[in-house]
């Protein structure tokens, strides 16, 4: 019990820690990075959390290819003459407006669930995953998938040099 | 991690930063909904998240078009020169 809450506390720190660098660096690779490392620790945290097949899709689909898109996204736009674009003037308010939401977030989340204790032993199988995903689930399931088609087929459409 | 992402939404004016930013807040959504189906012994979380994570997959595929498309036409990525449509 003990090493699970230590493990816990280690991947929430490292995520929460790798956000904050993502917002604070200056340099676009070094956010993508980041982020790469904070969903690292959110699939490590889905693992510990009893959701492995959800931890591993996560390590597949955002490590493997969303931060890969990222990537080849700047990449693709990095070559932009003129003065280099981070921030716009907002950084002020925008620190006001972010720390006011954790706070509120914070607050409300331990008012509401403060006293209850996650127990961290219920596992998600992926064979009940899976037969639930094509039972209960299964008309989501095709929507995101024809969703899914859409997009790429919008993507293509979009980035297509003509 | 949700509040990061709110920051770098309002704060920073790099195209794909915005997008990096939106997926650290629903990657902190995500967390949420897992930690809920811990909780109450029930699956639909999980799915849920399935889900989000396929929806995301194709949102980032749009943003980034609509990115190198704008670096194309404009050839910048800060969001706040996108100003065509003003008046």
């Amino acid at each position: 019990m003990f090493g699970k809450q230590l493990t816990f506390w280690i991947f929430a720190g490292l995520a929460g820690l790798s956000s904050i660098f993502v917002v604070a660096t200056r340099n676009v690779v070094h956010a993508a990075l980041g982020l790469a490392a904070a969903l690292v620790a959110a699939a490590g945290l889905f693992i510990l959390f009893g959701a492995e097949f959800v931890g591993l899709a996560q390590i597949l689909i955002y490590v493997g290819a969303v931060v890969i898109l990222f990537l080849f996204g700047i990449m693709l736009t990095s070559q932009a003459p003129g003065r280099p674009v981070i921030d716009n003037q907002q950084r002020g308010l925008a620190a006001v407006v972010a720390l006011g939401i954790f706070g509120v977030l914070a607050a409300g989340i331990i008012a509401a669930f403060g006293d209850r204790k996650v127990s961290f032993d219920v596992a998600f199988p992926v064979k009940e995953l899976g037969s639930d995903l094509f039972t209960r689930w299964v008309l989501p399931f095709e929507a995101v998938s024809v969703l899914l088609l859409a997009a790429l087929v919008g993507a293509i459409v979009l980035a297509r040099r003509d | 991690m949700f509040a990061c992402g709110v920051y770098g939404v309002l704060a920073r004016r790099h195209g794909v930063m915005l997008l990096i930013s939106i997926e650290l807040m629903i990657n902190a959504a995500n967390i949420n909904l897992i930690t809920f189906s811990q909780l109450l012994h029930d699956p639909i979380g999980n799915i849920v998240v399935l889900f989000v994570i396929a929806v995301t997959a194709a949102e980032v595929g749009i943003g980034l078009a609509i990115v190198m498309m704008l670096y194309r036409n404009r050839s910048t990525v800060a969001v706040d020169e996108l100003n065509l449509m003003k008046w």
